[in-house]
Parts: C-alpha cells; sequence; structure tokens
C-alpha cells in the first residue's frame, strides 16, 4: 500500500465498484479490438442488473469499452459521444449463474466484422476479475500486463512460450502464470501476468510457437 | 521506513526528529514508491486540483445526481451561509459543510473526484483542507503537506481497521476521513504530533458505530449529509485537539475498537442496504422511484 491507494484514486463518481470498476472492465474489452467498434451489447447481471441506472454503471462500461479512464469526463456524456460516432450499444439486465454479484457479459462487433467477448466482475474499490475473453476462461485482473495464449494441449507448448520470453527479453518477469484446459488434448488457455511490457517481436515469436493458435495482449489498464 | 502499522510510530519519529508527520511521511513514500519527493508532491498537488474543481462542480445550482434524488446542497449551504453571515455555526464552519456537500454532490452526479478514502467520503477532507486554504488563508504548499499527514493516517486505518463500508459500515468510510482530516487540520494549524493523533481519536471515537446504509444502494442518502456531519466532527475534533484536550483512548486502540466494531455489525448494516435508513418506508419508496417495483 502506498499514499496513493488512500488519497486516490482520482475517479469519476459515484461508485468505486458501480462505476470506477465497471470502466475498467470495458477498457478490457478495448484492448481487443483491432479495428473501430459498430455494435456493442452488454449483460448485466446481479446488482449491475439492479443498479446500473442509478450508478451511472451502463456509461462506465461503454466509455470503457471506447477506451476511456475512470476519470475521464466524457464518462458523463458517453451516450452522445457514442451515438455521434453511429456507435449501436444496448443493456440486457440478466442472469448469469454462477457468477460475482457485479458481473458484465460484453459483446462488441467492429466494423471489420471481427467480434470479441468478456466477461468479468468489479469487485470492489475499482478491483476487477476477468474471467472470460472470446468464450475462454481466464482469470486475471488487468493491474498488470497480460498476456492469453490460446493453444492446443500439447506436451512442450508452455515451455517453447516462456523459453521465448526469457531468450528475447531478460526482463520480462512473469508475475503469475495459470493454465484453464477445459478438455484434455483439446483448446487450453495460458494466462500470463507479467511485469514490464512485453515487446511486439516477443509476441510474434509466441504466435509462431507450434499449436498456438493466437496470442492476446492486454496492457495494464 | 514507516510499516504504518501504528499511528504512535509516526508520532514518535516526529517528535524525536523535531520534523513534521508530513515531511517525514513524503521523505518515506518517496524512497518506497523509488519516486523523488518532487513527484510525489506535484501528484498530490494534482490531487489538490481535482478536489478545488470538484467542489466548483457540486457548488451549482442546478447540481442534479444522476438518480435525481438528490442536488443542489452545496449551494443552498453556501447561499445560506452569505446571507446569514455564517449562520448558527459561523461561516467557516457554514463553508466547510457546503464544499463537503459539494463535492459529495459532484460524485453523486458522476463529476471527478479524489477517493479520500472512498468515494462515498470523499467530501470530508476536501471540505476542511480548501476551507482553511481559502478562507484562513494558509498556504497551498502546507496544504498539499498536510494531505500527506492524513493519507498516513488513513494507511495506518486500513491495515489495522478498514475504510469500506462493505467491511466496516460508515464509520470505516466518513470515521475514517474525519480523523485523517483532523489530523490534518491539526497539522496546519501548528499543533504538535501528539495533537493530530489526538485530533484522529476524538474524531473516530465520535463516529463509532456509524452503520452503512445507502437508500436504494446509492452514494446519496444519507452519505452526502454524513460528509457534512464529517467535516463539523473534524473541526471539533480538531479544536479540542489544540485546545489540549486529550483524547483519554490512545488512536491506536480507538482504531482497534473501530475494527472490531465493524466486525461485529450485521451484513445488514454494511453497504447492502438491507437495513437501517435504506428499508424505512420513504428510503424503500426512494428506491422504487429510482428502480421501480420489484417484481
Amino acid at each position: 500500500m502506498n499514499i496513493f491507494d488512500i488519497i486516490g484514486p482520482v475517479m469519476i463518481g459515484p461508485s468505486s465498484s458501480h462505476t470506477a470498476g465497471a470502466v475498467r472492465l470495458g477498457r478490457v474489452a478495448n484492448k481487443l479490438l483491432q479495428s473501430k467498434p459498430k455494435d456493442i451489447r452488454i449483460e448485466l447481471s446481479g446488482s449491475f442488473a439492479k443498479t446500473y441506472k442509478g450508478h451511472g454503471t451502463d456509461k462506465a462500461l461503454l466509455a470503457g469499452i471506447l477506451g476511456y479512464h475512470s476519470y475521464s469526463e466524457e464518462i458523463r456524456s458517453i451516450f452522445s459521444i457514442a451515438d455521434k460516432q453511429g456507435i449501436h450499444y444496448t443493456y440486457i439486465p440478466t442472469d448469469i449463474p454462477n457468477s460475482h454479484p457485479n458481473t458484465a457479459r460484453i459483446q462488441v462487433t467492429c466494423e471489420d466484422g471481427s467480434q470479441h467477448t468478456v466477461q468479468g466482475a468489479s469487485i470492489g474499490g475499482g478491483n476487477i476479475r476477468v474471467d472470460y475473453v472470446d468464450g475462454m476462461k481466464v482469470d486475471f485482473t488487468g493491474e498488470r500486463n497480460t498476456i492469453l495464449v490460446p493453444h492446443y494441449d500439447r506436451p512442450g507448448v508452455i515451455a517453447a512460450v516462456t523459453n521465448i520470453m526469457w531468450q528475447k527479453h531478460k526482463d520480462i518477469n512473469i508475475g503469475s502464470f495459470r493454465l484453464t484446459r477445459p478438455v484434455k488434448g483439446g483448446i487450453a488457455m495460458m494466462t500470463i501476468e507479467v511485469d514490464g511490457m512485453p515487446p511486439a517481436d516477443v509476441i510474434d515469436a509466441i504466435r509462431s510457437v507450434q499449436y498456438v493458435t493466437n496470442v492476446i495482449l492486454i496492457r495494464a489498464i | 521506513m514507516f510499516t504504518y502499522t501504528s499511528i504512535a510510530e509516526l508520532v514518535e519519529a516526529a517528535e524525536k526528529s523535531g520534523k513534521k508527520i508530513s515531511e517525514l511521511v513524503l521523505a518515506d513514500q518517496a524512497e518506497s514508491m523509488e519516486q523523488s519527493q518532487e513527484e510525489l508532491f506535484d501528484r498530490m498537488s494534482t490531487d489538490l486540483d481535482v478536489m478545488i474543481d470538484a467542489v466548483k462542480f457540486g457548488e451549482q445550482k442546478d447540481q442534479k445526481s444522476t438518480s435525481g434524488l438528490t442536488g443542489g446542497e452545496g449551494w443552498k449551504m453556501n447561499d445560506y451561509t452569505g446571507r446569514t453571515q455564517g449562520g448558527l455555526s459561523g461561516t467557516i464552519i457554514g463553508h466547510a459543510i457546503a464544499r463537503a456537500l459539494s463535492v459529495a454532490g459532484c460524485n453523486a452526479s458522476m463529476g471527478r473526484i479524489v477517493a479520500t478514502p472512498t468515494a462515498g467520503s470523499c467530501g470530508i477532507l476536501p471540505g476542511c483542507l480548501l476551507t482553511l486554504m481559502e478562507e484562513k488563508g494558509m498556504d497551498r504548499k502546507d496544504v498539499i503537506m498536510s494531505i500527506f499527514t492524513a493519507g498516513a493516517f488513513g494507511m495506518v486505518i486500513a491495515q489495522n481497521a478498514c475504510i469500506a463500508g462493505a467491511q466496516g459500515g460508515c464509520q470505516a468510510e466518513c470515521g475514517s476521513a474525519s480523523g485523517m482530516a483532523a489530523a490534518a487540520l491539526v497539522e496546519l494549524a501548528g499543533g504538535t504530533p501528539q495533537m493530530a493523533a489526538d485530533a484522529c481519536a476524538i474524531a473516530i471515537a465520535n463516529q463509532l458505530g456509524l452503520v452503512c446504509d445507502p437508500v436504494a444502494g446509492l452514494v446519496e442518502i444519507p452519505c452526502i449529509k454524513r460528509n457534512a456531519s464529517g467535516v463539523v466532527i473534524a473541526f471539533s475534533a480538531a479544536d479540542m485537539a489544540l485546545a489540549g484536550i486529550h483524547s483519554c483512548i490512545p488512536v491506536d486502540e480507538c482504531i482497534e475498537a473501530m475494527r472490531a466494531v465493524g466486525s461485529a455489525l450485521p451484513a445488514s448494516l454494511r453497504e447492502t442496504a438491507g437495513g437501517g435508513l435504506a428499508v424505512t418506508k420513504t428510503g424503500k419508496k426512494l428506491k422504487e422511484q429510482v428502480f421501480g417495483k420489484e417484481e
């Protein structure tokens, strides 16, 4: 803890969990986009579903998806900003079973036709936990740069990926590593949170590892 | 390096070195955050600017919260204080209340604030400090330094008790903010480190057991007005300490008591909107007004 954990954060009100955390959750989706968002669909569950209007959770999520920060004044007028850009957005209160009370599921369709989804929760004090990215189970907080590596579950893939990180760039330190594997031998996911910023050549090199299907870098939000 | 596990630690170090708590904390934080003292000071200066802007945002006549439940309190208090030459409690307190209401109102209308220590209690520190700066002519640099003292006290509270309403009730949010502000007020007024500790103790003791019972679950009713009372408690605690009145229970023990009381509070009184004002007849009606009838 440091002094600015107490004097701070600077944020748009009214609630660290329902507003500031919601912006940060939206920002995770923003990090996945490679072209301009066209259609945004946001499902809200639990407390988010019941109180999103009073806390401005709807505006906060949308602002995050469009790349704004939890301290951006634009959050207040985000509907008209999105309308001007011709971005379509809908909110659907729903019940996502077995999820944290402040959970949102975001689906963004971009102008190039690509589609991305993020599901996560605002777990208090502006902190978040991301549960799914593009339909795959993950588990990270977005506080550090995070590398997601979907791959086929085969021996040696993890070693190949971490070797590249060590050989190419000695400064990248893995702070947390998690593997999720719904089915043996099927598609698995590495969630790697790192200290420092992994350079593009590392990401490209990981992408070329056999059995790795994609690499998604989510910069610290 | 400080451990921030007791306020006694801060007071002793300040008394031994003859320095202010804020000076020691700034040096300590610069070392542990691996940044220069100037960088940290500048960052705190920016935070002070956010507080000033939040007052301006919230004191407008037409200020209205996102839910529509509250608005315009800061303007009314300013208007009244001006019209009546200070109302009943004087211009300083009248304006300090107005500033606290304005910042808390700014928060409720999706304006930009500094969480000190939380969004729900964001009006108390600015309400106290900006009033001394703008109406008692305190130097801006000293005001910025005093926030380091407030922050250090907050760090101890966060470590030994808590600062979240969901964990410890409103005493953890507004109570902590009041205690932090009282300590900063004492330092600004030239009081000793021990007086700062006493002021913090008195402020916390006077809000012990305060429940978190937000109507409709929103950070508005009663939060906005509790920011105003938090300011008044901070001023009275600081004045008592400066007058040489000691807190009979040392501040670290008051913080420990706050932790214990917080743990003893039922969940219904810890930000769940399941008790207190939230479940009164009118509280429920207001909830319906914002979110509609529960199916």
